[in-house]
């Protein structure tokens, strides 16, 4: 069973105040710390038990910049056997389906039974490399997946959908499935689980050795252009009333005559 | 009369048939303490062999003379007298098993009045000893104590009962042995000095001279029996404690508040096949001493503040599952037990127990004879942990800690923000080279929680009122990492003390100071280069005994304080003292103690990122349960040396409903808003 996990390098924005680029198509991401798509962690984790089980070996696989090797370096600390750096400065502005390009030069070469991504990213929400990478691939593939069970060729599992609605399905491998969040419990990457891992090579391969057209990434390549980004409208309304309860009552009150909530 | 040493059994003489039976029962015993003790050998190193002197005074005080007992006031007083008559009398058991090879044998010191008065000694003390025996099977069987319940396992109780029973006979014995003496020799006039033999004489009606002889005869042999099936039977029962309880607290853990080191001597941890417990052979010798020696009292049950919430963990039961292991798979006689899937860490100890604890020490501050449990705790966690075991809630903490130095993901940027918001306070940035008398320790929590904040603002106002030259670390400060070490992650602990060793040695300063005990702690106990440090409660004692600050007791205003004890300043670093000095110098306080305060404070939930951590097992939340405590003593405030306590306590105020009645403060808000 030869697994391929296909991981993001995001910023996290939770924390940060976010600023715009002067191009106004990006946020600044200097002062933003990376980390592994939220995701992603799911797909490398389920990747590892499925390996655990069965046997076989799982591959991460990611286009980003240098920093990311880190992300790489955690992968095979939680398990991964083998971790590809796929970057060249011609990437830079790649949309999912230059991304998905990329990575659909690079995997279809090498031997693989499934391949697992998280359905979204956390910082852009595409939700786009899976689906274009499995059609590149010409093979099967599914989003919101949980509950995965490997039966000989075939894979199956269910999809959760709204309202608790749920879908069991079955695919031949090899086949693409993006995961969801808490179908598993991934595991806590220590300092001394990355030590150990930390002679393991993690090669670094640019345009040429994946053998990727410089036309098929970056902006060449990409399908989308960011028109604007911009950040959200400063809140307005919010107020926290103040006072005891008969004046806090009686400005409610008036709020909602002057909103029209009531009468 | 004659003496069992003149009277043949079965035609054999005595003295052939008392080496036999000595020779046999002390081989026995040998043999079994050679297996026990020969299992301490293969376990982990420990180091435990310095400070020879505080450890005889730690044997004499705590060993000798209990003096944790009376803790728990009935149980100490009966386990104190016990003890006395276990030593007074294993005096007497020596000469009768001389007496069994002549008639006029003594032990060289006991003869003439000393003898004589050793006589009267023993005697009152057997019937002191079987009074104690009989009021403790009645306890145990009557009134059923809660702490003596074994949940989830199997117990022991019975093993208490065979023990009592034992005792209680062998003081039986000796008194029909003497009072058959006694009544033979008609001496009138002496039941004041022996009544345990004027006792068992009362009982013995008008016999002849031969059945009271075969009385006397048959006592002392069932004396002899029951004294050494006595002697065998601690060491394959919970009672091995009456012979390894000395040694243990000889070997206590002298350094409180600090982790041991993931294996000692061992400089290089990473490079370990396999760190922390994961296997029951994982554990240090000195640890599986403890479990030998614990006598299933239940005292660090009783206490633990987990367990009163429903979480799952029993400090006892730890114990007593270890135990029964080292029993199970370390036989005595014969091959052990195939222990096929079952897994030391798992199955007998589970993880949810593993990570209930809030290592508040409360266990180990109640055990009569120092069982450890913290250092176990931390090395079955480094386990867990080196496995990638970490529960969930605990994940994402952990992991800005080692991408930002925090738990609460805010930028290193931002560490200081909260410092440029005081009116008329500037407050230094030290930067390496820089030097200021005071270094005031942030941490995480004062830096970036907004509520906790609160309390550095209060603090940076009160050193500026002292006058004191002050500084913080600003962006170079990174988290403490008490909790850190304590949830099993070794190598970010590493990388955070460094870091906070490298920003110390780069300044000058007299002092660190911080009002996070945590952070006190573990700078003061775990960090691997020792900095002085004092906790804020300790440095407004200074300023108030210096006259450096004069309060008023218009903020209380006449409401009733209670003061709680955090865990990490009071039982992890025994300052009980300076926080109520500084309390007692609010003009007009009314300050009540709870029930469960100084070394017995209950834990509201720990500290560092443990506030992060959620356990779906309690019932209830810690926090909860203290501030009903306070409830009990009409407390209107509650005044915590702690910011943990402070969030813990806090919102346990407003889901018990107590909003608006009763306020919690940390003791340096308290001291700001109280000064003149």
């Amino acid at each position: 069973m030869n697994i391929v996990v296909c991981i993001k390098w995001t910023p996290d924005t939770s924390e940060a105040d976010l600023t715009l680029e002067s191009s106004g198509k990006d946020i600044k991401k200097d002062d933003l710390d990376f980390d592994v798509n939220d995701w992603d962690r799911f797909a490398i984790e389920e990747a590892v038990q499925i390996k655990e089980k069965m046997g076989g070996s799982v591959s991460v696989i990611t286009v980003a910049p240098d920093d990311a090797e880190e992300m790489l370096r955690e992968s095979l600390a939680r398990g991964a056997d083998q971790a590809f750096h796929l970057w060249d400065d011609a990437f830079e502005g790649s949309d999912g389906y230059a991304v998905a390009s990329i990575l659909a030069k690079f995997i279809r070469d090498r031997p693989y039974d499934l391949i697992l991504t998280g359905t979204l990213a956390d910082d852009d929400g595409g939700g786009q490399v899976g689906g274009m990478l499995a059609a590149m691939l010409n093979i099967p593939s599914s989003t919101l997946v949980s509950k995965i069970q490997i039966q000989g060729t075939t894979i199956n599992f269910n999809r959760e959908l709204e309202g608790g609605l749920g879908e069991a399905i079955e695919m031949d491998l090899p086949a693409l499935v993006s995961v969801a969040t808490g179908l598993n419990e991934p595991r806590f990457v220590s300092i001394r689980a990355v030590r150990k891992v930390s002679s393991v090579e993690i090669p670094m391969l640019d345009l040429g050795e994946i053998g990727i057209d410089e036309s098929k990434v970056g902006y060449d390549g990409s399908m989308i252009q960011i028109e604007k980004v911009y950040l959200p409208p400063e809140g307005e309304g919010a107020e926290i009333i103040k006072g005891n309860p008969e004046e806090a009552a009686a400005r409610l009150a008036e709020i909602l005559r002057e909103k029209g909530g009531i009468g | 009369m004659i003496e069992p040493a003149d009277f043949p059994i079965a035609s054999i003489p005595a003295p052939v048939l008392a080496f036999v039976i000595l020779v046999s029962a002390i081989s026995f015993f040998s043999y079994i303490m050679f297996r026990r003790i020969d299992l301490l050998r293969k376990l982990m190193p420990d180091h435990r062999f310095s400070d020879i002197w505080e450890r005889i005074k730690f044997a004499v005080i705590y060993g000798f003379f209990q003096y944790r007992q009376p803790r728990y006031l009935g149980a100490g007083i009966l386990h104190i007298l016990l003890f006395a008559g276990f030593m007074i009398l294993s005096l007497r058991s020596l000469t009768l098993i001389g007496q069994g090879f002549s008639s006029q044998f003594h032990l060289p010191f006991l003869t003439g009045s000393p003898g004589l008065f050793y006589d009267i000694l023993k005697d009152y003390t057997g019937i002191i000893v079987l009074g104690v025996c009989i009021i403790a099977i009645i306890r145990r069987a009557v009134f059923h104590p809660a702490r003596y319940a074994h949940p989830g396992a199997e117990g022991h109780q019975n093993e208490a009962y065979i023990i009592l029973g034992l005792v209680a006979a062998l003081m039986v014995t000796d008194m029909i042995f003497d009072g058959s003496s006694l009544k033979g020799a008609a001496v009138s006039g002496k039941s004041c000095m022996f009544p345990a033999a004027s006792l068992a004489a009362f009982f013995m009606p008008a016999l002849g001279s031969s059945t009271l002889n075969f009385i006397h005869i048959a006592s002392y042999w069932a004396h002899i029996l029951v004294f050494f099936s006595l002697l065998n039977y601690l060491p394959i029962s919970k009672h091995f404690h009456v012979i390894t309880a000395i040694p243990n607290v000889f070997f206590a853990n002298l350094n409180r508040g600090r982790i041991k080191p993931v294996r000692w001597g061992v400089e290089d941890w990473m490079e370990l096949e396999e760190i922390g417990v994961s296997r029951f052979e994982g554990f240090t010798w000195k640890h599986v001493l403890d479990f030998y020696s614990c006598a299933d009292c239940g005292r660090c049950t009783d206490n633990c503040p987990a367990n009163a919430v429903g979480r799952h963990l029993s400090p006892k039961m730890i114990s007593i599952k270890a135990r029964d292991y080292a029993y199970k798979y370390y036989p005595i006689f014969g091959s052990p037990p195939d222990p096929g899937e079952t897994r030391f860490i798992g199955d007998i100890i589970t993880e949810n127990e593993i990570w209930a604890c809030t290592t508040c020490g409360a266990c180990e501050q109640e055990c009569p004879i120092f069982i450890e449990y913290i250092d176990k705790i931390v090395d079955m966690r480094r386990y867990l942990l080196d496995q990638g075991r970490l529960p969930l809630s605990l994940q994402k903490p952990m992991q800005q800690i080692k991408k930002k130095g925090n738990a609460y993901g805010g930028s290193k940027g931002k560490r200081s923000a909260w410092a440029k918001e005081i009116e008329g306070v500037e407050i230094r940035e030290l930067k390496p080279g820089d030097h200021a008398d005071l270094l005031f320790f942030v941490d995480s929590c004062g830096s970036f929680d907004p509520r906790i904040q609160e309390i550095s603002k209060s603090f940076a106002r009160i050193l500026s009122k002292t006058s004191s030259d002050f500084g913080i670390l600003g962006q170079d400060e990174t988290d403490s990492g008490n909790e850190i070490r304590r949830l099993g992650e070794e190598g970010l602990f590493e990388q955070v003390s460094g870091k906070n060793i490298e920003a110390f040695q780069a300044r000058g300063f007299k002092e660190i100071t911080a009002f996070d005990p945590h952070a006190f702690n573990v700078i003061r106990n775990d960090y691997p280069e020792r900095f002085p440090i004092i906790h804020s409660s300790q440095l407004l004692a200074r300023f108030l005994r210096d006259g450096k600050l004069t309060l008023s007791g218009d903020y209380l205003n006449n409401r009733v304080v209670t003061y709680h004890d955090p865990c990490y300043l009071g039982r992890h670093n025994g300052i009980y003292d300076e926080p109520r000095y500084v309390l007692s110098k609010i003009p007009g306080i009314q300050l009540r103690e709870m029930v469960c305060s100084f070394s017995r404070s209950f834990c509201c939930s720990g500290g560092g990122i443990l506030l992060w951590y959620e356990n779906e097992e309690e019932k209830e939340r810690m926090g909860e349960r203290r501030v009903r405590m306070a409830q009990e003593v009409g407390s209107q405030v509650i005044v915590t040396a702690c910011p943990f306590c402070l969030i813990n306590l806090e919102d346990a105020i407003k889901t018990t409903g107590n909003e608006g009645k009763i306020e919690v403060i940390d003791i340096v808000e308290l001291i700001d808003r109280s000064m003149l």
